[in-house]
């Protein structure tokens, strides 16, 4: 299968299955974790497993938290992630966790196990067509035919997912294979010629991109998942301090940025904040670092090209330039290179001085509108304020992970960070049921942090059973569940656009989560009032070593603010009932 | 506009399928698809026949590239180049047919590569325009059927799409 030439590591080769190589391969990678369930296309891989002291398995519930898991790993350490599953329904049961890797481009392999060679098409026990299921949901994946290419194909596997724009890589392997007997050579290097990421930005390009910043008088700084990923947060934020420009960062993006910064005005986008939206909208320059312009981003892309203004865009994927968004300067590499690079050329300009005075005005007169402020009630807990409290309790240092719905925009909007890295959410493919996983993989990255896993009551129940999985790990995850008893996000868009009409999204029949808690060990918390959130968080946090599932009945009737409806501009922002009193003149 | 894109990729069991997958999943429309191996067996040429804006091509052209079995794409259309297709039709050879047949065939450069009691069986290459222009040219209900292998495509004189 494979026509690229690879080096041998050692000339002393050693016999050995197809499983041992596998388990081999992950120990050359350095693999520390990987996160599985067992089956029968497997058992030949778990039996090595067994029987080696390098990595260590992690045993989930189901198969889909095995995945977010792995990829939770990868997005708090950088790290490839990896992840175990049988073949049939435990590679199906994957396939959730790897679209969502896929579309925040998370590295991730994905080893998966497949009936014996001579059985494929033949409509065996256990047997789906791995491959051809992950393939519109993986940036590559191999079917794995005969022992000798185990290695080389693990090699590439990890290549592919961490180079370039990163993604996950399925690795799908016979089960006769993992039995029969090759030497263990793991290639110390790849060569392919049909891949080969650019990583340094032309430089002409970035030139330009630096003429173009520094004559700007309305300039803006956009960055994304890409930055995060890319590792250019320092590079990033050494240039935006040289220019004193605003940033913004994207639901994928934020960390990517400090937060508590004075140049930061917050997340932009279907949720953002009001003066993040109308500085993208109204800026001239605008610098889009790893971000992609998506639908929930800049909204109608119509109303966003009506204005008009230069665009300077850096990704190290070339399809994601000039896809939604006619761009002006596409500097395709690396984004800490390229950042590194501006920089460099930015610090032998001579005259470095930007006319941003008027720009900073306008931005701090739409700062005022404050269109984050809610409504506190003393006698019914606002989710907003449960984040609030959070924040500062946690002191702004968590790993916060979420899963998808009103709590995750609650927490992107309210807990404040100043780190990349440490705000894991499916952001993507919006995957309800990620968070508990998600949790779990940061824990393992960093078992001394604080991780919260701000949740919903709809979300937590998609993978509740990971309960057991903290358990038997001892993971001392706090759950901060806003748990309003419904589909809040659903609630909402029935409110606005179907007139009140709640069609299924009251979550009935909830568990008593505190019993639920309890059953598996944990401690469980119920909070009510207002007035005992604090406390309550303070206490969850004190228990270092403990889980702690805290259900906190929130407002019914909350809703997220501003909000940019579908098909409307990023200007054409729905303002909080307070927020929108103190708007004076245009939008 | 109509384009047709070259395209070498690993030959190795799936790469078709993610480029027809790729096709489909994103919604691009696929005229004619055809690949075979090339003189290097490790090698497949593949040639898409593909309408689209000037935006879906150059989306085209970067979501191609990025098909990690993909080693080179190139738009043909981007310069001078040749199209060929090759097409197979049996025609009924029957009364005033016989003759007719015969002569379209003669005055479209094919060839008769198979004569039965009522039918022959034409042979034609060509743009896919001429070919389109023989089935409009002979009568449509002597027809009975029709094979097409979809375009190839390769750059005029010094345009080589290699690795």
């Amino acid at each position: 299968m494979d026509s690229s030439a690879h080096s041998a590591t050692d000339s002393h080769t050693k016999s050995m299955t197809g499983a041992d190589i596998v388990i081999n391969c992950l120990n050359e990678e350095k693999v520390k974790f990987v996160f599985g369930y067992p089956g029968g296309a497997v058992l030949h891989i778990y039996d090595a497993l067994y029987k080696q002291n390098g990595f260590k398995h992690i045993l989930v519930r189901h198969e889909q938290a095995a995945v977010h898991a792995a990829d939770a790993y990868s997005r708090a350490t950088g790290d490839v992630g990896v992840a175990l599953v049988t073949s049939g329904p435990g590679a199906t049961n994957a396939v959730t966790g790897i679209a969502t890797a896929y579309m925040d481009s998370i590295p991730l392999v994905v080893i998966s196990g497949q009936v014996p060679v001579p059985a494929i098409g033949m409509d065996a026990f256990q047997e789906v067509d791995m491959v051809g299921i992950t393939r519109p949901c993986v940036k590559h994946n191999f079917l794995v035919k005969h022992v000798k290419d185990i290695a080389p194909t693990i090699k590439k596997a990890f290549f592919i997912a961490k180079t370039g724009r990163p993604g996950p890589v399925v690795v799908d392997i016979p089960k006769d294979i993992t039995a029969h007997i090759a030497d263990f050579i793991y290639p110390k290097t790849v060569e392919m010629r049909s891949y080969s990421p650019i990583l340094k930005g032309h430089s002409g390009q970035i030139k330009k991109a630096v003429k173009l910043l520094l004559g700007a008088k309305r300039p803006m700084i956009y960055t994304g998942g890409g930055l995060v990923l890319g590792n250019g947060s320092a590079e990033l934020v050494r240039l935006a301090k040289a220019l004193n420009f605003p940033v913004t960062n994207t639901l994928m993006g934020l960390g990517g940025y400090p937060a508590t910064d004075k140049q930061f005005v917050g997340m932009l986008g279907m949720h953002g904040s009001y003066e993040a939206n109308m500085a993208m909208q109204h800026c001239d320059v605008l610098l889009a670092v790893g971000a992609r312009f998506d639908d929930r981003v800049i909204g109608n892309p119509k109303h966003f090209s009506g204005q008009k203004r230069t665009i300077i865009h850096i990704d190290v994927d070339p399809s994601s330039i000039s896809k939604r968004v006619k761009v002006d300067v596409p500097i395709v590499g690396d984004v800490q290179s390229v950042l590194a690079d501006m920089v460099e050329i930015l610090a032998q300009e001579e005259n470095k001085t930007t006319d941003t005075a008027d720009w900073w005005d306008q931005i701090n007169e739409w700062r005022g509108v404050q269109s984050l402020d809610y409504t506190y009630s003393d006698t019914v807990i606002k989710p907003q304020y449960v984040v609030q409290k959070l924040w500062e309790v946690t002191n702004g240092e968590a790993y916060v992970t979420s899963d998808v719905g009103q709590h995750q925009m609650w927490a992107a909007q309210y807990y404040k960070f100043d780190k990349p890295r440490r705000w894991i959410n499916s952001g993507g493919l919006g995957t309800m049921g990620v968070g508990l996983p998600y949790a779990m993989g940061c824990q393992f990255a960093d078992k001394h942090a604080q991780v919260a896993c701000i949740t919903g009551e709809g979300s937590i129940q998609m993978n509740i059973q990971e309960l057991s999985t903290c358990a038997q790990y001892g993971l001392p995850i706090k759950v901060i569940l806003l748990n309003n008893r419904y589909l809040g996000m659903v609630r909402q868009w029935q409110e606005f656009f179907y007139e009140n009409r709640y069609s299924e999204s009251y979550m009935d029949s909830l568990p008593d989560f505190v019993k639920l808690a309890e059953s598996y060990g944990h401690i469980g918390m119920q909070i009510t009032n207002p007035a005992d959130v604090e406390g309550a968080l303070k206490e969850a946090f004190a228990r270092k070593d403990k889980f702690v599932f805290m259900d906190f009945l929130t407002d019914q009737a909350e809703n997220v603010f501003p909000m940019v409806e579908n098909g409307k501009g990023l200007s054409e922002m729905v303002l909080s009932p307070l927020s929108g009193s103190r708007l004076k003149g245009e939008q | 506009m109509r384009h047709i894109i070259s395209l070498l990729m690993e030959n190795e069991a799936g790469a078709l399928s993610r480029v027809a997958g790729l096709f489909s999943a994103r919604g691009y429309n696929i005229e004619s698809l055809t690949v075979a191996v090339t003189e290097d067996p490790t090698l497949s040429r593949m040639t898409i026949v593909t309408t689209g804006s000037d935006d879906v091509i150059e989306q085209i052209i970067k979501q191609l590239n990025k098909l990690i079995d993909v080693v080179k794409v190139l738009d043909l259309n981007d310069g001078k180049h040749i199209e060929r297709e090759l097409m197979l039709v049996k025609v009924k050879a029957t009364g005033v047919y016989k003759d007719e047949m015969k002569r379209m065939c003669d005055i479209f450069r094919g060839r008769i590569i198979d004569v039965a009691d009522n039918s022959y069986t034409i042979e034609l290459t060509g743009s896919c325009s001429k070919l389109d222009a023989f089935i409009e040219a002979i009568d449509r209900s002597a027809i009975l059927e029709t094979v097409r292998t979809g375009a190839s495509g390769i750059g005029r004189g010094d345009r080589i799409l290699k690795v």
